[in-house]
């Protein structure tokens, strides 16, 4: 996968990747399904246990976009790891919150605070 | 303030077209100078309906359309979107919050537009949605704890 066609960016620091969101609008099915194997990725090929995902670029979120970050969140639980989104803007913690997501995965203000989750 | 706007458009069985549909309606919005949260109110309903009507009602199907009839006024954009499937029992979906519902992927679009417009309302056997949001509307009303 060429890295324009990706649609997170990944850094890693002391044992904690970080993926960037990078699409505005996670809106259209063949986008949240090709976002979503990059995700499942990170858990189910790499292995990485400790993931941050960074939303401040996110505009939009449908909730089929739901479905795979709580889908993601499974995975990693069952692998022993965890996964804390940050950086969230109203609009999409609004998202969250009528969805009452936000019982189920881990929200956090920025990265720093991510970090301090694990 | 611009005149009210009526039009009515089929689009074939594919989220492309939705996505295209979806833009000329939000477009529209902005020419009518809508609010920011209005207009992710609006986007946010009419990927959720236009989805479900191609994915779960036309189930993707090339002899079937998706009806889309938009009214737009400097007061109230009225989108109703109508699809050729079996149609479904609105009230038959379970509320995705619940505890045995909470962790499934899918079953969360119907509570999100509930939440966002100030009419969603399902006829013709579930094949039908009339939606409907207000300029400058206060939905969503979410708790802040």
């Amino acid at each position: 996968m060429g890295k324009s066609d990706r649609r997170i960016d990944i850094e890693e620091f002391d044992g904690i990747t970080v993926a960037t969101l990078l699409e505005k609008k996670i809106l259209d099915e063949a986008n949240i399904e090709a976002l979503g194997q990059e995700l499942f990725a990170l858990v189910d090929k790499d292995g990485r246990k400790k993931i941050i995902l960074d939303f401040s670029i996110v505009e939009y979120l449908s909730s089929a976009a739901l479905g795979k970050l709580v889908t993601m969140d499974k995975k990693a639980k069952t692998n022993g790891g965890k996964v804390v989104l940050c950086n969230i803007q109203k609009d999409i913690l609004d998202v969250f919150r009528i969805t009452q997501l936000h019982r189920v995965l881990v929200l956090c203000s920025d990265r720093e605070d991510a970090v301090k989750k694990f | 303030m611009a005149e009210p706007i009526f039009f009515q458009k089929k689009i074939p069985s594919n989220t492309a077209d939705g996505l295209v549909i979806q833009e000329e309606l939000v477009s529209l919005m902005e020419q009518f100078e809508y609010s920011m949260r209005d207009v992710f109110a609006m986007r946010l309903s009419l990927e959720e309906a236009i989805t479900n009507a191609i994915r779960h009602g036309n189930k993707f199907a090339s002899d079937k359309v998706v009806s889309i009839e938009c009214e737009i006024s400097e007061f109230r954009m009225r989108v109703v979107v109508e699809d050729q499937g079996e149609g479904f029992e609105p009230e038959s979906v379970p509320d995705p919050t619940s505890i045995e519902y909470i962790e499934r992927p899918s079953g969360r679009g119907l509570m999100l537009m509930r939440a966002y417009l100030n009419r969603c309302e399902y006829s013709n056997g579930g094949r039908s949605l009339e939606m409907e949001r207000h300029r400058n509307s206060d939905l969503p009303r979410v708790d802040d704890e």
